[in-house]
């Protein structure tokens, strides 16, 4: 057994004032603060995030830094495999590869961002009326929602795309023509949870109108899942674009997506594979990291993980 | 039980009237009539052709006309090759497309569930690490680089299965893996939540104190519990590999029915796209009531005939 070695002034009472109780210790930290502080520690996640902002400067320097662009066609050079003239080789076309794959990377990411912040807005505004309006006008709103939901997302997508005429806004708009609605049930979901909470009746009340309720309190709370899901939408949409591009639906020509230049390299992979593997390993990359990050912001933003 | 699947048929059968009505819409929108080509065909020439297919009716009639047809399962004729008539097309390449699918579903689900169940058991370990990256990998892997991927490794560079077509079961093996790998990961990550919150509840804990050995109670007591989840993702998994199958069919030359969607919409054969459309809802709605009803069958927490209806 440990001697204890206790002194007479260890007895003694500690001073004690008002002001030396009513200190805070540590600093105090917010619900975001405490998020970051989570998703921080997650080194994919981090890895995640290192990845897309360097894509994303890269689809601005990748151009310049090659010296070549991504239409010009050089047909005496075509097919050239990866050198140091041209780091990613040439295509059938004879044009250069890494400018076009950079170029690329701007035109996928545009699609993924911008759909994805379509939905949002569309979804936003659709699930918090439903959710915070209830009764009929939920009935009504999540009824639409849910026929448009029954049908196979790609389907529909693909449809539209062969009604419509091809360009970059007419595949967005095809995209964001169903795909807002996964964002609304979430949404929804979230407002009508949040609903009965206490501070939400606090709120009303001490007289706190409707719509400074559902944009002061209720959307803000329900954050952190609207930011999951818009994390995952983005991934979707590149994959959806690729996957158009595929069925000679994507972007016209002479324009480059990872999707289109996938589609035209593939029926050379047997001997030129590098003009596939390229962009095809940009389209792994760049959805994996947004996965990665949807991952880690989910286990972040989970209030039961916090730890 | 019988009010239940009577409720339910009518909503699909709700919900197949609005497929039909818009994709009917959406076919009328679309540029270009069925004869436009390169070759502009004489007036006379066309005129009777239009005739022959109804299509100088007004569109009131030719749409009561679609749905009279679609209601004895008659999808009309094909625009661009006049000798088939849309249900040709179809029942010559859905066996193709099932096989494929219930190879891709069978491989979806057993190593999916595999995966999940072996991340849960070895929690926070060497295979939980390494089924966890194999999963997040599978669902940023999208199907038609991983078939691209499978044809180079496994067909060009070792010579050991055929690149493409469909004539034997060692050409089924690339196809199936390259569709099941996304939904795959879904149910390996599926699988690995459910079965760790079922491990750690307190059935478990009892099965255990009981003296029931680790094997009675991971298979017996916990799987069966966690495996729910899954059952419930059997809809989407059906929507992915059906829509999988577009680019993977046409990858690997496979002559189903989702290369014939394809195909008819590089064609602008548009009897062929509503055709194949409404084909793919039906026998979507059809495994989505089919997955509710065994859902109520396995989980008895759950009455399908229960005492509201069903709701």
């Amino acid at each position: 057994m440990a001697q204890l070695n206790l002194k007479q002034s260890d007895f003694e009472p500690i001073e004690y004032s008002e002001v030396e109780a009513e200190k805070i210790a540590r600093e105090s930290t917010s619900f975001w603060k405490d998020a970051w502080r989570r998703f921080k520690k997650n080194k994919l996640a981090l890895f995640g995030v290192a990845v897309i902002i360097l894509l994303g400067i890269m689809s601005f320097l990748g151009g310049p830094i090659s010296g070549y662009n991504y239409y010009s066609n050089d047909l005496i050079n075509s097919n050239q495999p990866p050198s140091g003239e041209h780091w990613f080789g040439t295509d059938q076309l004879g044009r250069d590869i890494f400018a076009r794959t950079w170029y690329g990377a701007k035109i996928s990411l545009f699609i993924g961002l911008a759909a994805a912040f379509l939905d949002l807005i569309i979804g936003v505004i659709w699930g918090a009326a439903a959710g915070f309006f209830g009764g009929k006008v939920d009935e009504y709103m999540m009824r639409i929602a849910d026929i448009l939901y029954g049908l196979p997302y790609l389907l529909v997508v693909i449809l539209l795309m062969v009604v419509m005429p091809q360009g970059l806004w007419t595949m967005i708009l095809a995209m964001v023509i169903t795909g807002w609605i996964n964002m609304a049930r979430i949404v929804r979901g979230q407002v009508m949870q949040l609903r009965t909470e206490e501070y939400v009746m606090a709120a009303q009340s001490l007289g706190v109108g409707k719509g400074k309720l559902l944009f002061r309190h209720l959307i803000p709370n329900s954050m952190g899942p609207i930011l999951v899901t818009l994390t995952l939408t983005i991934p979707n949409a590149i994959f959806t674009e690729a996957f158009l591009s595929y069925l000679g639906l994507g972007v016209p020509a002479p324009f480059a997506s990872w999707g289109t230049m996938s589609d035209a390299a593939l029926p050379y992979l047997q001997y030129q594979p590098y003009q596939l593997f390229f962009p095809s390993f940009f389209i792994v990359l760049t959805m994996l990291a947004f996965n990665v990050i949807g991952d880690g912001m989910r286990d972040a933003l989970d209030p039961k993980e916090r730890n | 039980m019988a009010k239940y699947l009577v409720k339910r048929v009518g909503f699909i059968l709700l919900s197949l009237f609005f497929i039909v009505t818009i994709t009917f819409f959406l076919m009328q929108a679309a540029p270009g009539g069925p004869f436009t080509s390169e070759r502009q065909l004489p007036p006379e020439i066309e005129q009777q052709l239009n005739e022959q297919y109804g299509l100088d009716d007004p569109l009131h009639v030719q749409y009561i006309d679609y749905l009279k047809d679609i209601a004895v399962w008659d999808f009309g004729p094909s625009f661009k090759y006049p000798a088939q008539s849309v249900n040709d097309i179809i029942n010559r390449s859905v066996p193709y497309s099932l096989i494929l699918g219930a190879e891709a579903i069978f491989i979806a689900l057993s190593i999916g569930v595999l995966l999940g169940v072996v991340a849960a058991l070895k929690h926070n370990k060497f295979g939980d690490y390494t089924a966890m990256v194999v999963a997040v990998l599978g669902i940023s892997v999208p199907n038609f680089i991983m078939a691209a991927l499978l044809q180079y490794v496994f067909a060009m560079q070792m010579d050991a299965l055929p690149v493409a077509r469909f004539d034997s079961f060692a050409h089924t093996l690339l196809p199936a893996v390259a569709l099941a790998t996304t939904p795959l990961a879904f149910i390996a990550r599926l699988m690995r939540s459910s079965m760790l919150e079922v491990l750690s509840s307190d059935y478990i804990k009892t099965a255990k104190s009981k003296g029931l050995s680790h094997r009675v109670v991971t298979y017996k007591h916990a799987l069966r519990n966690a495996i729910m989840p899954v059952i419930s993702y059997l809809g989407p998994l059906v929507v992915a590999i059906l829509t999988g199958s577009f680019v993977i069919e046409k990858i690997f030359a496979i002559p189903g029915l989702g290369n014939e969607f394809v195909e008819s919409i590089t064609n602008r054969d548009y009897t062929v796209i509503m055709g194949t459309t409404v084909f793919f809802s039906v026998l979507l709605l059809i495994s989505i009531l089919i997955v509710d009803l065994i859902y109520g069958l396995i989980d008895p927490r759950i009455k399908v005939a229960g005492k509201g209806g069903g709701k």
